[in-house]
Parts: C-alpha cells; structure tokens; sequence
C-alpha cells in the first residue's frame, strides 16, 4: 500500500499535465469551440487561394452564417439578394432542400489564373429520403486581397398571382356499412398487372425492375415484391419496391419500378418470384405534372443522364417532386430504372429542372425511355 | 333408425361436446337398441316428439349438431323437445338411460329456404369478355341451415337497353351457380336470383374496355403546344371513365416531352412545352394514336 501511494500521485500528477497542455494546444490550433468565430477547422478569414475562399464560403453555407457568405459572393444583378440567395441554399416552399442539411462537401480547382479560377464542388446532403449528391461548378474572381464566389444564377421568376381552375377527378371510398347482407358490398381490388420484368446485376448487387399497369377503371395503390429463390429452392432475399415505383396508379397509367438487392449476385439466384399487390385507395388525378424537354445526354463529369423539365400543369404546389424513368433497349426491353429526388419544389404553373443518371455500361443500349412523376404535397399528407 | 351409440360417441367427439362424449362413452358397454320411436320426418325449427315404451323414470339425453339436452322422463309417455332444440339440421342422438342406457340416431333436414347468400364476382366487369361474370348461390333457412335438398334457382340479368336475360339452375350439394359474358354496353348489370318468394340482388358495373381508335389534335398557342384528344371511347363505342390515363409525347429529335393527362368528360387535354417542329402522338393503355406533326411556326 506504501509502494502504491506515490505511484497512484505520479499517475494524477501527469493527468493534470497532459490535460493542461492538451487544452493549450486546443485552443491554438483552434480545434475547441466556435466562439471566437476564427477558430473553425478548415476556415481562415484570409481566402488568399481560390481552395480557401470555396472552402470558406461553404462552412459558412454549412453552419448557415448567411452574412459572412454572402459578403463573401460577388452578384451579377441587383435582383440577386440575400433573402434569394438564403433560398437557394435552404430551400422554400416546403421542398427537399428545407428538409436537407448540407453534411460535408469536397471542392476540386478545375482551372485557377491570377485573376478568376473555376472549382469544382461535390456537395454532400443529408435529407429525409436518404444522402443526396450534388455537384457544382464555382466561378471565382480575385477582387483587391481575396477571393469572391461569382453569383450568376438567375433569380426563380416569381409565379403571378393567379386565378387556376381545378376540375381534375377524384375517387372517394365508401366503406359499406356492417348491417348490410353479406356478399352485397364486395368491391373488388384493382386489377394491376407486371408488363415487364428483367433482372440484372449492378455495382451495388442485383436489381430487378420492370413496369407494371393498371388495367383497372379505378385507381390503385401498388406495391411490387420480389423474391429471390436459389438452385435448392430457398429464399435468398425479398425485397420490395419501396419509393421507387409510383404507388398510385390511375386507370390505364404505367409505372416502372425497381426493387435493389444489395450484395447478391445473381449467379447465385435460379428464381425470381414476384408478386404486385393492388388495393383500393382514394385518389385525385390532381396534379398533372408535365416531363419537358427530356434528352439523354453527358454531364460535366461525362456522366450519362436524362434530363430534363418539369411542368406543374395545376394550381397545387407539389413539395417534393420525384421522377422516376424507366430506359429501354431497341427491342423495347426495360434495361434500366432510375430515379432522383427534385431538390427544389414545384410551384403552379412552373418548372423546375431534373436530372437522373444512367449507368455508364447501359448507357449505349439505351434507345428510350419514359418518365413518372411521384408527387409529394405537404397539403395531402 | 336405431343408430350405433359406438357412431354417436364418435359424432360426439368431433363436434366438441365434451360432456356428452363423456355421457356417451360411459355408457358405451352398456347400450343396448332403444326402447325408442322416432319421427321419419323432422324439420329444423319444428317441434319433435320421440314415443318410449317400458316404465319407471329415466334420464333423456339429446346431443345436436349445436346444442345437447338432459331431462329426466317417465318411460311409456312422449318426450317432446320443442322447436328450439332443433333448429340446427343435422343428427341427432336420442340417448335414455334407466340402470341401462339405449339410444337412437335421427336426422333433422333444414326447414324451407328463407334467404339466399348471393356472391357475384367481379364487382366491375369490362364490356365483351367472354365467361367474365360468375354468381354463386346457397339457399339457407331461418336458422341459417344450407337447405342441401335439390332446388331450382333463377337466375335474371338486366343491363339497361337490353332484354331481361333468365335462366334456371338447380342446385347441387346446396349451390347454384352461373357465368356468363359480359355485353357490349357499358353501365350497371343488375342480377337477380330468386327462389320462390326469396330473392337476392347484385350489381356489376360492366365499364369499358381498352381505347380504341385514339385520336388527337393539337396546336401552338402562346404557352405551348396544345393537345387534346377526340373523345376516347372502347372497340365498341363505350366512352372511357373519367381519370383513365393517355399519355401526349411531343418529339423534337432527341428532345421528347411527355404528359400523362386524365381523361375528363371522355377527352383528355395538355399542354406540352416543345420547341420547333414536333411531332406529337398519344397513348393510352395498349392503344396507339395518329400522330401529329406541328411546325415551329405557327
């Protein structure tokens, strides 16, 4: 017990030593709290590179600190304000980006001069549909000691006031009442059928996906499940199409759907078992959402995409519009469904851009395609 | 009409009446025929009276499909069991015990029919089909007994504009059925089926089927490309319901534009944002329109 006392007083002695110092160092290097406001990782108030001032600008972005980011922009019109400029970053009208957070980002110099430089950023989004990638190209001007973000986006023109008339159908249910003799009130679910069905094997593992109808008068509330069964009969995974289908499906309307199986391989499946369910649901045909103006095409990173417009044809703002397209082959086979998350809503009357990506392997067999719009209003919900 | 009390333990059993199988497997080594005159007839719902011969008092057991009985007898007289005790059809076991037990088995049949259980599939059915509609009908009594006797069911299908359509159908094993096409217009089918003075009715909705012959025209306006379908009706001239989908593509080369449009009050609109020179056709389920070609200019 003697022998221990000193050691145990050593032991304490070197504690309180190592935490001074580590808290000395902190505060240096500027690693402990926010306070001081100069002391964030990564920021430096001097954005003498085009890396500094990119990477400034959107811890400002991220920590929402609208005043220092946009002092740090330079507009290309007086209709550029901050209140736009604060939209644009947060989102308005109850889409996906009010719901989003900015995660982390990485910025890449494309080309840099004296006087202007082009970056590269990869912005990282965490939303209630799961992590959504973005990818931009920053403008940037050296102006007097420092570097300015180039602010050239046109400002959203503003919907007029307007008067839209809403005539669409809308299917109520009536559920018959108990008293009533038996077998006198049986409506039958909707008949749905799957047109197509193809299964391949992608990065993430195997996707089967396809389209289905509805052959029905009425409209339907569907959902696809898929088994996978292997050479012994077993099930390996079941899975269903979750968002990736349109689950309201009105009389005649096609759907594509994709059900994923991550980490399976399909030289390992013998079977596919499917099976579309169908109930009977309220709807409204209300709103009508146009695809405009879609094209297939490379992007900036000499990605395959399909983009294109979206056309609120209604009076309702759609909060989060979701496209879904389905991409055939020459023989009219579905060889690929994608589909992506409209990060900004859509108000009436307006458009608002999209963009799906299409594998770069398939993206050479793809001769068609066609395009659904999943709607989500927070009105509705 | 004596009925082997080994066959009544048995029926007992598996009907769930455990103290009466209970009763009845007591009494199994000591059944002798019974002393007792049973009804040739006996009918769900109406009084039975069972004649015993011998004297001295006794105890009367009476186990059915639904219920069982005690009461204690003076053999020699009638046992009366109400109406009541025998409104669920089937056998029955007449069980008297006096230092020795006896038994004996009847059938009670299910009085008349006095509802019909109707079932029509489906609820909506599309014009021309052949064998798409199917009833099914079992004639029951008032005690909800299926009346297994053969009996003759009509069947009536009115669609409006057309000629009420009969046809009779016995019944086998207690069901009746029928199928048959559905016709050519759209609107309600109403189904009958009737049995004496009893009768069920359903509706089937025959709606219409796949369009026909999609046509459309179009424009340019100021906001765009006008489009709208000539009323869309089936093969045989039914007008489509009202939501059912045609989808407007407008191609531009390798621009294309879509729109999925319901239908409302049989035409469906849109309009399209395509530039230049487009050609515009339409769909809807498998069916094809002409296509429309629409300059930049206009």
């Amino acid at each position: 017990m003697k022998r221990a006392l000193p050691i145990v007083i050593v032991i304490l002695a070197v504690t309180v030593v190592l935490i001074f110092l580590g808290l000395s160092t902190g505060r240096s290097a500027g690693t402990v709290g926010v306070a001081a406001g100069t002391a964030l990782p990564g920021f430096s108030t001097n954005a003498s590179t085009p890396e500094q001032a990119a990477n400034n600008f959107l811890l400002d972005v991220q920590r929402r600190n609208w005043d220092r980011a946009f002092s740090n922009v330079e507009r290309t019109s007086d209709s550029l304000n901050e209140e736009t400029f604060i939209q644009e970053w947060v989102g308005s009208n109850g889409g996906l980006r009010s719901f989003s957070s900015l995660e982390r980002f990485e910025t890449r110099p494309l080309h840099a001069t004296d006087s202007e430089a082009q970056m590269r950023v990869r912005l990282h989004w965490s939303t209630p549909v799961g992590p959504v990638e973005d990818v931009r190209d920053f403008r940037l001007a050296h102006r007097g000691d420092a570097w300015k973000i180039i602010w050239d986006d046109a400002p959203k023109p503003n919907v007029p006031a307007q008067i839209v008339p809403v005539n669409y159908l809308r299917w109520d249910l009536v559920t018959g009442t108990a008293g009533e003799e038996w077998g006198s009130h049986n409506v039958d679910a909707p008949n749905v059928r799957i047109v197509s069905m193809n299964a391949v094997d992608s990065a993430e593992g195997a996707v089967v996906m396809g389209e289905v109808v509805n052959e029905d008068t009425i409209p339907a509330f569907v959902n696809v499940n898929a088994t996978l069964v292997n050479g012994s009969g077993s099930t390996i995974d079941d899975e269903s199409s979750f968002d990736k289908i349109l689950h309201v499906l009105l009389p005649k309307q096609v759907t594509p759907y994709r059900i994923d199986f991550p980490q399976v391989s399909l030289s390992k499946v013998k079977n596919v078992r499917m099976d579309v369910k169908a109930t009977l649901v309220p709807a409204s045909s209300d709103p009508v959402i146009g695809v405009m103006n879609q094209k297939l095409d490379k992007d900036a990173q000499g990605h395959s995409v399909l983009h294109g417009e979206l056309l609120n044809e209604s009076g309702q703002t759609v909060n989060i519009p979701h496209v879904i397209a389905s991409f055939y082959d020459n023989n009219g086979k579905v060889v690929w469904v994608a589909d992506g998350y409209v990060e900004h809503a859509l108000l009436p009357q307006a458009t608002e851009s999209f963009a799906v990506e299409i594998p770069q392997s398939l993206a050479g067999k793809v001769q068609n395609f066609h395009v659904v719009v999943n709607q989500y209003s927070l009105q509705n919900s | 009409m004596s009925w082997s009390i080994n066959t009544a333990c048995k029926t007992l059993s598996t009907r769930g009446i455990p103290v009466a199988a209970f009763l009845c497997s007591a009494m199994l080594g000591i059944a002798q025929d019974a002393p007792l005159r049973l009804p040739s007839h006996a009918f769900a719902g109406q009084p039975v009276s069972i004649a015993t011969s011998g004297s001295g008092s006794a105890t009367f057991y009476l186990s059915g499909p639904s219920s069982s009985m005690k009461r204690d007898i003076q053999l020699g007289q009638n046992i009366d069991i109400t109406a009541k005790d025998v409104q669920s059809a089937g056998r029955y076991v007449a069980i008297i015990c006096s230092g020795e037990c006896s038994s004996a088995g009847f059938f009670v049949a299910p009085a008349e029919p006095a509802s019909l259980a109707f079932l029509v599939h489906p609820s909506r059915a599309p014009v021309g089909l052949n064998d798409v509609i199917s009833g099914v009908a079992f004639p029951f009594d008032q005690f909800h007994n299926l009346v297994l006797t053969p009996t003759m069911i009509q069947f009536q299908l009115a669609a409006k504009g057309t000629t009420p359509n009969s046809r009779a159908v016995e019944t086998h094993s207690g069901v009746a059925w029928f199928r048959t096409n559905s016709g050519k217009s759209a609107g309600p089918l109403q189904i009958t089926v009737s049995l004496s003075d009893v009768n069920a009715r359903r509706v089937v909705q025959q709606v219409a089927s796949d369009p026909c012959n999609l046509r459309i025209k179009g424009q340019r306006t100021v906001k765009g490309i006008q489009v709208e379908t000539e009323p869309v009706r089936d093969c045989s001239g039914n007008p489509v319901p009202d939501g059912t989908i045609v989808t407007f593509t407008a191609k531009n080369g390798d621009d294309v534009s879509f729109v999925d449009a319901p239908v409302k009050q049989d035409v469906a609109r849109a309009t399209l944002l395509a530039k230049g020179a487009v050609v515009v056709s339409a769909a809807s389920g498998v069916a094809t329109g002409n296509e429309l070609r629409i300059g930049g200019k206009e």
